[in-house]
């Protein structure tokens, strides 16, 4: 069906002679030949509506050549271009012809921008895996060739990327050439291209054959390690991880130990911090004999290190280390050799560090036991309480949990308290919030009894915060607490005491009462719903700021669903219709708006009435007879009922169903 | 002299914390680590200097250079360096006090001495000298403490031991610029390895020492002809890691700045090594974040190449047009003064190369809602050359900008730049009235945006069509695709 005609693709001939075949390309073209940035942007995109326009066989031969040769533009429309290549496999007639999309992306590989070029690597490798072992030997490693020794570091750089995808499926011939040229790219001139394949060097060495990861990736990893720029050291950290896992204990001390031990105490704190940072997988690669002779003792430095953010990487890696112990010996190791450092990281002068180790600490009472958290823990923990950095308080607190298995709170919550009063009151109120959060946790934790003696109060002083989010994040505490402590002591300590504010001066305050309500309804259930939360929204309906009103209607479509029938149509619809009447604008708008949701709730309460009321014949009471009309709606049911009833209700009903349509075509 | 630096001062001074700025309202998002870390007090590690010091020893004052007969002085000029060897704990203000003394007023002897008596500087001598100033002034950088670190906005991280840094400096300067100084002996210890450690300082945050800096490799440059290819090189590494992998680097404006008068020193015609720099390197440099910090350095590099050899302009334009910035309005700005500076030194046979794509984006510029960008842009005319090159070609120039013009004047919410418009648009008509005339009259813009949309509603026809021809009435996998092609592509 393709190629019938000729390959005209200049612009003119767009749909100018009648031949639809020869429309997208030269659609194309124009397009990317446009000013707009934008324009060529969506072209590029739709590529694949081209492709299959065009059939493979175009694709293959105009589409593709043009894409190469053509493109000089924006990055943005390159790195379009190499996602969209990388999936372009079917659209050139499968993998037989995957190799028809190297051409664009090799180009793409070796731009300047990074993003361009990673996406291109990407694509290239997913369509590695669409190659025959044939096609790859053909196509693709002589591409990958070409990168890696093309003049600017660009392309070298990406040629790293694209060894570990090509070597599994090579000839052994073709891969002793592969490696030759990554082991060159690994001595480059240009330190670029020395950290890339630094960053590949794991990678790599996962899919050599043993004998070679010895011989040749090893001396590699160590020249990295050694490099002269600490940019390529720390990278080589990394890598270890990868070619530690490969190797047998024996290997590992004599290869790759001596080149983890000098990154350890290597002279540039990146360096160490990699290390550090690396810790657990790099422990969990070495095992634990080695974890023992080498790792403990450097890690012992890199806690006592002379950065912060050394220590402070150390520090969160105290927790995974000690659980990565061998379970036998583990509790002398820690006891002996890692606790005494962590002592001198809770007075550290650096407060991320303290932070840090302030985020994982409390781990460690489940592995040390009740005896050792009490004696030698519990003295940290209560010191971090009393931190002056709020965030390492925060950071105790928000761990708790792991304390409270092992130990039980009442043990800290001498301490506790004090340092939650003090964060409740702090003057940043991103710390009061962050408190908020971990007041259900710490209820939980504590029990009733104590949190109502303590901590209620501080409950309800942050609903008065002077913050909004504070207010906000407080009225949502409340109800996490209900849902702890139940309705009932809702009913007896939060109710009453939100209800009273509604007669605040303050309407901010007044505010409060509604938005309490708006979560708490639900927690608290239809009764106390009804009985006492409702009278008081209804009541503030005539409050005299409009912010009020407002959110009186909004509330009453919130707490809707909560109420029964005759509360709904007794109670809130008549002041919903008041509202409805508002001089302020807002407030008519949310009236409407509740209007039409309590209608539809009063449908729904309606049909399910019916359904079960039907057979007795009664049919309708008064309160579902007039269905408002929503569009679409199948309105055939029950035209009988709307013979009972009387007018004025009628008319009532008549209003509501207008507002419904007012506010639905207002949308 | 240079004693009168306050002694030992550190970073951790207690008004640092009140100077931190605080963090603008928009970055409000939550319990951010940034909020914390902009207010917390400055931190007192920054040592990774004196971590490898061991066992200190005392030190006691040797006697004075001056004093001792000539045969004896050298002896004790090594002994003065190795003094001058021994580091010291600056974060820690009281620590060893008199040592500090004992090292700052050998150190000052010794920039004394190599600054004023001749025939100090004898070859046994250049070893002892280049250990002493590798040992105080090689080493790792501490980690930023600011992570966000901000060189327009926030204080620099003053470097603690600079009390003793600074004499260290100031001796090696003293040291290059000796009329005794020779390179050849030099060169066995100014090796490569060196010249890359202290290209590394450059990213130094104290100020201070990047102008120290400069001058000393400034000189290096200068003195040490075989080392310069490879400076070149390392600073071109500098650049690209900066550019495309780290965005940060605090010494750029510096080497820039040496840059400029290597690049002023070429010789003629270029090398395809210093062309590839200014294009592959330079040119990029305009892409990154902090420009504002090095612009005017950058800009007077890339103005150097093009006084050397006016054939780079075409690429040159070319490069800040690609790299043109899209949001941001103080680069765009930064960008129009460059280009200005170009065109300052255009040769008419370059102008009319790139005029068309030039003249649309400037169009672009001063439609721009912004009204300084909108400004700068209009201020060309201001100038005579340009507007001179601007009459001679005003058969393409007029086109490209014509249309943009004229919509502005009458949509711009800002009055100058209307007036300035409308001043433009009056050179116009006073420049040729007949193409003015001609250009008022053919402004009609939107039949394009027509004619485009009908392209691609013909395509999308077509590609249904072919899709119901292969795949019969199946409808849902065309359904499918038809949703993916209108969230914008996706897969095949």
């Amino acid at each position: 069906m393709a190629g019938a005609a000729g390959p005209g693709t200049g612009p003119g001939a767009a749909g100018g002679d009648g031949d639809d075949s020869l429309y997208p390309i030269a659609v194309l073209i124009d397009e990317l030949r446009n000013e707009d940035v934008q324009l060529r942007l969506n072209s590029i995109k739709k590529l694949s509506t081209i492709a299959l326009a065009l059939g493979v066989e175009r694709t293959r031969t105009e589409l593709l050549p043009f894409l190469t040769d053509t493109i000089y533009d924006e990055d943005e429309v390159l790195l379009a271009l190499a996602e969209q290549l990388g999936n372009f496999t079917g659209l050139v007639g499968g993998p037989d012809f995957a190799h028809c999309l190297l051409p664009p992306l090799e180009s793409l590989a070796t731009v300047e921008e990074t993003v361009v070029r990673d996406k291109a690597v990407e694509s290239l490798r997913q369509i590695s895996q669409e190659h025959t072992p044939v096609a790859l030997e053909a196509h693709f490693v002589p591409l990958v060739k070409r990168l890696a020794s093309g003049d600017w570091f660009t392309s070298r750089t990406s040629a790293c990327g694209l060894f570990s995808v090509c070597y599994p499926r090579a000839s052994n011939a073709v891969k002793a050439e592969i490696r030759q040229h990554f082991r060159s790219l690994c001595s480059d001139d240009t330190p670029m291209v020395r950290r890339a394949a630094a960053s590949k060097l794991g990678e790599f060495a996962k899919v050599l054959e043993l004998d070679s990861v010895k011989s040749e990736i090893v001396p590699l990893f160590t020249n990295l390690a050694s490099d002269e720029q600490d940019s390529v050291r720390l990278l080589a950290v990394e890598a270890c991880v990868s070619i530690a896992q490969l190797l047998s204990q024996e290997d590992l001390e004599a290869l790759v130990m001596p080149t983890l031990r000098q990154a350890a105490e290597d002279k540039s704190w990146r360096v160490r911090y990699m290390v550090a940072d690396k810790f657990s997988e790099l422990q969990k690669a070495v095992g634990p004999k080695i974890t023992l002779n080498d790792l403990i003792p450097a890690f012992q430095n890199l806690l006592k290190d002379c950065e912060a953010e050394v220590r402070a990487a150390a520090a969160h890696k105290v927790k995974e280390l000690c659980e990565n112990l061998p379970a036998e010996g583990r509790e002398t190791i820690i006891m002996n050799q890692i606790l005494p450092f962590i002592k001198e990281l809770v007075s550290d002068t650096n407060q991320h560090v303290k932070s840090a180790l302030a985020s994982v600490i409390m781990g460690l009472s489940t592995i040390l036991g009740k005896e050792n958290t009490i004696e030698h823990l519990l003295p940290l923990f209560l010191a971090q309480l009393k931190d002056e950095c709020p965030e390492v308080r925060l950071n105790i607190i928000s761990n708790l949990d792991c304390v409270n298995e092992v130990i039980g709170i009442r043990q800290l919550s001498q301490s506790l308290l004090p340092a939650i009063v003090e964060l409740a009151e702090d003057a940043k109120w991103r710390v009061r919030l962050a408190i908020i959060e971990y007041m259900p946790l710490l209820a939980g934790q504590l029990g009733m009894e104590f949190f109502d003696e303590k901590l209620n109060s501080l409950c309800m002083a942050w609903l008065v915060d002077h913050v909004y989010a504070i207010r906000e994040a407080a009225t949502n505490n409340l109800m996490k607490l209900v849902q702890k402590f139940g309705t009932e002591w809702a009913q007896n300590t939060i109710v009453p005491k939100v209800l009273v504010m509604a007669n605040d001066p303050n309407y901010l305050h007044r505010m409060t009462t509604l938005f309490c309500i708006n979560v708490l309804s639900e927690a608290c259930g239809q009764e106390i719903t009804t009985k006492q939360m409702l009278p008081i929204v209804l009541k503030m309906a005539g409050d005299q700021v409009a912010n009020v009103r407002f959110n009186v209607a909004k509330s009453l479509q919130k707490i809707g669903p909560i109420l029964d029938t005759d509360a709904l149509q007794e109670e809130v619809k008549p002041v919903l219709q008041k509202l409805g009447q508002d001089e302020d604008m807002d407030v008519k708008y949310f009236a409407q708006e509740a209007i039409s949701a309590v209608a539809q709730r009063l449908r729904k309460l309606d049909c399910s009435a019916k359904a079960s009321e039907e057979p007795s014949a009664r049919g309708a009471d008064k309160n579902h007879f007039l269905r408002p009309r929503g569009p679409g709606e199948d309105t055939g049911k029950g035209p009988a009922h709307q013979l009972h009833g009387n007018t004025r209700d009628t008319l009532a009903q008549l209003e509501i169903a207008e507002l419904v349509h007012f506010s639905q075509s207002g949308d | 002299m240079e004693t009168k630096l306050p002694p030992a001062s550190t970073p951790t001074s207690p008004s640092s914390p009140g100077l931190s700025p605080v963090p603008p309202p928009d970055k409000v998002d939550g319990f951010s680590r940034r909020s914390l870390r902009r207010a917390r007090p400055r931190r007192s590690h920054s040592s990774s200097q004196f971590r490898y010091q061991s066992n200190q020893q005392e030190l006691t004052p040797l006697p004075l250079l001056k004093d001792v007969p000539a045969s004896e002085l050298h002896e004790l000029l090594s002994r003065k360096l190795a003094q001058c060897g021994v580091m010291f704990d600056f974060l820690d203000c009281v620590a060893d006090l008199k040592g500090k003394e004992v090292k700052r007023a050998a150190l000052n002897e010794l920039v004394e001495c190599v600054g004023s008596t001749r025939g100090v500087l004898i070859e046994p001598v250049y070893p002892d000298i280049i250990r002493m100033i590798s040992v105080n002034i090689f080493r790792t950088l501490p980690p930023s403490e600011n992570p966000e670190f901000d060189p327009e906005e926030d204080e620099p991280n003053l470097e603690p031991s600079w009390p003793h840094l600074q004499l260290v400096y100031e001796f090696f300067l003293r040291f290059l610029e000796s009329p005794d100084f020779q390179p050849s002996v030099a060169k066995r210890y100014v090796d490569q390895k060196f010249v890359l450690m202290l290209l590394e300082l450059f990213d130094s945050e104290d100020p201070r020492e990047r102008e120290y800096l400069k001058t000393i490799l400034h000189r290096v440059y200068g003195k040490f002809l075989g080392l310069r290819a490879y400076i070149r090189k390392q600073c071109s590494h500098i650049f690209l890691r900066f550019i495309y992998e780290l965005e940060h680097f605090n010494g750029v404006a510096e080497l820039l700045e040496i840059l400029g008068s290597i690049i002023n020193g070429f010789a003629l015609p270029l090398k395809t090594e210093h062309k590839q720099f200014l294009v592959r390197v330079l040119i990029p440099l305009h892409s990154v974040k902090s420009l504002s910090v090095f612009h005017a350095q950058l800009a007077y590099c890339v103005v150097q190449f093009l006084e050397k050899d006016a054939t780079l302009t075409e690429h040159v334009i070319r490069g800040l047009l690609k790299y043109w910035p899209k949001t941001c309005t103080q680069k765009e700005v930064m960008f129009l003064g460059e280009m200005e500076e170009i065109l300052d030194v255009i040769e008419p046979s370059q102008f009319v190369k790139i005029q068309e794509p030039l003249f649309k984006q400037v169009a672009r510029c001063v439609s721009s809602p912004h009204f300084q960008v909108a400004e700068r842009a209009l201020y060309f005319w201001n100038n005579e050359y340009i507007l001179s090159l601007i009459e001679d070609n005003c058969h393409t120039v007029l086109p490209a900008v014509f249309g943009t013009l004229y919509q502005v004047s009458k949509e711009h919410w800002n009055q100058t730049i209307v007036s300035l418009i409308y001043n433009v648009l009056k050179t116009f008509m006073e420049m040729n009235g007949k193409l003015f005339d001609e250009l008022t009259a053919s402004y009609k813009e939107q039949q394009k945006a027509r004619e485009r949309q009908e392209l691609w509603q013909g395509l999308e026809e077509l590609r249904l069509r072919r899709l119901q021809g292969t795949q019969g009435a199946k409808e849902a996998p065309l359904q499918r695709l038809t949703a993916q092609v209108a969230t914008s592509g996706g897969q095949s």
